[in-house]
């Protein structure tokens, strides 16, 4: 009985690569917006102007130290109440990429921090425009050494996304729980859905790893 | 008489309760070529590094080409403190060479130089490169256009931060202790392109440096810079040769001994 029964594996892979898709949109989308909003939130941090690194500082603590779970909720069941009327998905995408965004910018401000302050100082001699000097100069540098911690951030994002199944989403883990109490067998949906995103992490971490090479600042 | 190009008034740097520039006045007129020599913590290089904008000053007012650069007009005339736009407009007309060079590690000695005067000039891409290239060969890295900072000596690099800074054609050069942390043989190649750059154009510069050797020879005027002021100051030959102050005497017998 609890031998891992093939047929019904090849019988269930369609449905769970459907619900798998979700997954990787989930990710992907959700990954992008994490990145480009971690970072205008890292700069936003890092500004003179009080009145902007304050706000943006308390937003990043406060995400950081509440769970995902209780983010996605809010977005999900509570803001319809107030007249922001998002689908089970947008509101995960949302959710789970405003949540890694306050980690992503707290992985840039270390990277942006490990910039030679020599660097901003030419960067003002040459009378360069900030935008200029943070896509030019300051960004390249910043970035290289924070990539393996972006991919972990990456992976650790792609393991989160069982929990929109809380607000309906049905990624590929929700579709494998689905099948269970349908079938009343576990092994073969939750072994698949295991093998998926072991699959899939070390996929990432080594593209990560790539990338890594591929952005060699210099020669040495 | 000409209106000098730099003019410090009444300028005062304070970092808590350490003053580093202290009612300081400084004229520097068009072309003048002024080293500015003292103890360390003297405000030598803050001098520079307020004129770069690159710290804000407490009091007075410093000008450029007759336009304030620490201050702006408001609209009733009144002079009131400048912002970043407004800095940048001015301090458009300086450029900067750093003792630690702070070249940008992931670009080429030719992008390095090229960078600014595509991004804040407009310059395309064809008349930047060749500035750079002419540049660079001034400086004599006419070979090294591709190589990157880490595949360049101290000298080198310090040489292409002045083709870097040259290029944005800045009416005033700071050299801030540029050869300090070059060894001793790389010294020479690096002053030798200053001293080319004297002789041949008619820019203004400013340096502060310990090398009383080539300040003596190569500035029209030395400032000796003690406690945030200028406490003496005339042409190398009086000086060196002849200096009033008994703290000028004692600092200049001091770096003596050490030499």
């Amino acid at each position: 009985m609890n031998l891992f029964d093939w047929s019904f594996a090849w019988h269930i892979l369609p449905d769970l690569l459907r619900a798998s898709l979700n997954t990787l949109t989930i990710t992907l989308l959700g990954f992008a917006i994490a990145v480009a909003a971690g970072l205008l939130l890292a700069i936003g941090r890092r500004s003179r102007h009080l009145w902007l690194s304050w706000p943006v500082a308390g937003l990043i603590e406060f995400i950081r130290s509440t769970p995902l779970l209780i983010q996605v909720y809010f977005l999900f069941y509570v803001f319809p109440n107030y007249g922001l009327n998002l689908t089970a998905m947008q509101a995960g995408i949302l959710g789970i990429a405003l949540h890694y965004a306050c980690y992503t910018a707290e992985v840039y401000r270390a990277g942006l921090d490990a910039v030679p302050r020599g660097q901003w100082e030419a960067v003002t001699a040459l009378n360069m425009a900030p935008l200029t000097a943070y896509r030019d100069i300051i960004l390249p540098q910043a970035l290289r050494p924070i990539l393996p911690a972006l991919g972990n951030y990456l992976v650790a994002m792609l393991k989160d996304t069982p929990v929109l199944s809380a607000i309906t989403v049905v990624e590929i883990m929700q579709q494998a729980k689905n099948i269970g109490s349908e079938s009343f067998r576990y092994l073969e949906p939750i072994t698949m859905v295991g093998l998926f995103f072991l699959i899939l992490s070390l996929g990432l971490a080594w593209f990560v790893r790539r990338l890594e090479g591929r952005l060699e600042l210099a020669p040495r | 008489m000409p209106q000098p190009i730099v003019r410090f008034t009444d300028v005062t740097k304070r970092y808590g309760n350490l003053t580093v520039l202290n009612n300081l006045n400084l004229d520097v007129e068009a072309g003048e070529k002024v080293a500015i020599i003292g103890p360390s913590g003297s405000g030598k290089s803050t001098l520079l590094r307020a004129l770069m904008t690159l710290e804000d000053i407490d009091e007075g007012i410093i000008t450029v080409d007759d336009e304030p650069l620490t201050h702006m007009p408001a609209r009733d005339g009144r002079l009131v403190r400048a912002n970043a736009r407004h800095q940048r407009k001015v301090r458009g007309k300086i450029g900067m060479v750093f003792q630690s060079f702070n070249l940008f590690p992931h670009m080429s000695a030719l992008q390095n130089v090229m960078e600014a005067p595509v991004q804040v000039l407009g310059l395309d891409r064809k008349e930047a490169r060749e500035r750079a290239c002419e540049l660079l060969d001034m400086v004599g890295l006419g070979e090294k256009h591709d190589h990157y900072p880490s595949q360049l000596s101290g000298g080198q690099q310090q040489r292409v931060a002045i083709a870097r800074a040259l290029a944005m054609r800045p009416k005033v050069m700071l050299f801030d202790e540029v050869t300090s942390a070059l060894d001793p043989e790389l010294c020479g190649e690096v002053l030798s392109v200053i001293r080319r750059l004297g002789a041949e154009h008619s820019l203004t510069m400013l340096m502060v440096t310990h090398q009383m050797g080539f300040a003596r020879e190569f500035a029209d005027r030395i400032c000796f810079f003690h406690q945030g002021r200028i406490h003496e100051q005339g042409t190398p030959a009086e000086l060196f040769g002849n200096p009033r102050e008994d703290r000028t005497r004692c600092f200049l017998s001091a770096v003596n001994e050490a030499q």
